[in-house]
């Protein structure tokens, strides 16, 4: 077990344990606008790396000084800062970037993943472990919208990042990269990525705490159909 | 004296119409309209029927496989699954596009969500809609394949009959009354998807309240808003062209997707005419019949909420 807030404990947190679109499932407008293609979920994903880690920097430092009763308005100020230096810093430079992430660059203000971080982190630690945080939630982030992106661009249109994958003879799912295409594909890793870690979440559990045959009726688990019940009871019969 | 001592709960059951009997007779219904489809358009209009019968059934019994579920191919609602989308495919369309209809049909719409019962939408029609959004120009291309048993000689080249409604031309009414036409393999004869809609009414298979509701009010709304003023003429054009047909009495009725009191069946029916008239008329596209249904079929667990009987003694006015 890793020593909570070092900086190692903080990535694998961010990027792994709690990542915020496929485990806390913060952030979706900008998830499913965005991912049409890879490079849009790449760049989207480090762009709010870079403001959520100044972010966390900031508030980190400011935490002893912003007065509790004014904290919201006092974060959104600082990230609306940062984003305002982004956005200026991808028109001058990266202007692609920026023409195709469009309106959500200025929507990463109230991006929920920079403001739960800073509420719930950067306004309760210190300044380096807040910083790493700050950097594993955003490379968590950037991580799935990359997959994501990857995998609609792959279907949508053949592609990933840019360069043509699929045979000629492929037929692109055109749906894929329209909106209903982000719902279906982040449903998809979310499910897939449950099937893994699953197992790990049920180790040394017996069912519901309220699971037994007369329960089922109430039980919203249509797929267990009783059995998990049936199992309870054979080993309590057992014992 | 055991076999007169039935003790049981309720509900008590005498009618013989299960699962298996109700998708028997819809597919009954269905199939004069199929065997004109492949008539119309040739082998080629069998092959895609046989493909999503086929698929639908072979990816129903994959899930249940692979969700350690019991087997359900026996209450035939995926064979109707299959004819259905079948008959909502051009003749002209390639030979995986059914499979990848059927694959979207019965694994997303049907099995995730719960197997039959539980799907939110007509399997069917979101895998139409799915296909019409992924594959634009397969899915209306409706030019008729060679080898057509009769050869629908004035219709080979050009829009369908409702394509040209929409842009203002005559069409020959009696032709598309009989399905002579061009469109998708099951819904040009609107003749015998009647018939076979009123045989399932009067068998009480399906409820007369959604397709009156549905038609009765998309006529009206086809008066009031289709800029030709009280035109029979051209109500009837609307009325016997595209999807109306099949979408009104074999879809919207889908026992799963449709609402279970018979006040919200005609409000659901009446949206469903709003929609399909706004969507014809006002839409980008000529036909609005499978956006409709698939998206009245999500409104229906409100309007049931809105529609269903308090039990006595619980809440409302005296």
């Amino acid at each position: 077990m890793m020593r909570e807030n070092t900086p190692a404990e903080r990535l694998y947190n961010g990027i792994v344990k709690e990542n915020p679109t496929f485990v806390m499932l913060l952030g979706m407008c900008p998830t499913l606008a965005v991912t049409t293609m890879a490079i849009n979920g790449l760049g989207m994903g480090l762009t709010t790396t870079v403001i959520l880690t100044m972010s966390n920097l900031m508030i980190s430092l400011l935490r002893k000084v912003i007065p509790d009763g004014v904290r919201m308005p006092a974060y959104i100020v600082i990230v609306a800062s940062f984003v305002t230096i982004v956005q200026f810093l991808l028109q001058g430079f990266i202007p692609s970037l920026y023409a195709s992430l469009g309106i959500f660059i200025p929507l990463i203000v109230v991006n929920c993943i920079i403001l739960g971080r800073a509420e719930a982190y950067a306004s309760k630690h210190g300044v380096i472990a807040s910083i790493f945080d700050g950097i594993g939630m955003g490379l968590g982030f950037t991580l799935a919208l990359t997959c994501i992106g990857m995998v609609r661009e792959l279907i949508g249109a053949g592609k990933i990042f840019g360069i043509q994958i699929m045979p000629s003879f492929y037929h692109p799912v055109t749906i894929f990269i329209l909106a209903p295409g982000a719902f279906f594909v982040l449903a998809f890793l979310i499910a897939l990525q449950n099937k893994f870690k699953i197992g790990s979440a049920r180790v040394g559990e017996d069912g519901h705490p309220a699971c037994s045959r007369t329960s089922c009726m109430n039980c919203g688990n249509r797929i267990c159909s009783g059995r998990m019940a049936a199992q309870t009871e054979n080993k309590e019969g057992e014992a | 004296m055991a076999d007169l001592l039935h003790v049981s709960a309720s509900p008590h059951i005498r009618a013989k119409a299960d699962t298996p009997y109700l998708m028997k007779m819809v597919l009954a219904a269905l199939a004069p309209a199929a065997v004109f489809g492949v008539v119309n358009f040739g082998p080629r209009a069998l092959l895609i029927l046989v493909l999503t019968v086929v698929s639908c059934v072979g990816f129903e019994t994959m899930m249940n496989r692979l969700m350690h579920r019991p087997d359900t191919l026996g209450d035939y609602s995926a064979v109707v699954t299959g004819l259905l989308l079948g008959m909502n495919l051009p003749a002209s369309a390639p030979w995986w596009l059914p499979i990848v209809g059927g694959a979207f049909a019965i694994i997303i719409v049907k099995m995730l969500f719960g197997g039959l019962g539980e799907n939110i939408m007509n399997p069917a029609l979101g895998a139409r809609c799915f296909l019409l959004i992924s594959f634009a120009g397969l899915m209306c291309d409706f030019s008729v394949p060679s080898g057509a048993f009769l050869q629908v000689a004035d219709t080979v080249s050009g829009a369908t009959p409702l394509a040209a409604v929409k842009g203002g031309e005559s069409i020959h009414l009696l032709a598309s009354f009989i399905g002579y036409t061009k469109g998708t393999i099951g819904e040009t004869s609107a003749l015998l998807l009647l018939l076979g809609g009123l045989f399932l009414a009067v068998t009480k298979v399906i409820d007369w309240r959604i397709p009156a509701s549905y038609i009765g009010s998309f006529a009206v709304f086809v008066l009031l808003f289709g800029g030709h003023g009280f035109d029979l003429y051209y109500l009837a054009c609307q009325l016997c062209t595209g999807g109306l047909m099949l979408g009104a009495w074999f879809m919207a009725t889908d026992y799963v997707t449709s609402p279970i009191t018979p006040m919200g069946r005609i409000i659901f029916g009446i949206a469903l005419g709003v929609l399909t008239g706004l969507f014809r008329l006002f839409g980008s596209s000529a036909e609005g019949v499978s956006y409709a249904i698939i998206f009245c079929n999500l409104l229906v667990p409100l309007i049931e909420r809105v529609t269903i009987r308090k039990a006595f003694g619980k809440g409302g006015k005296a």
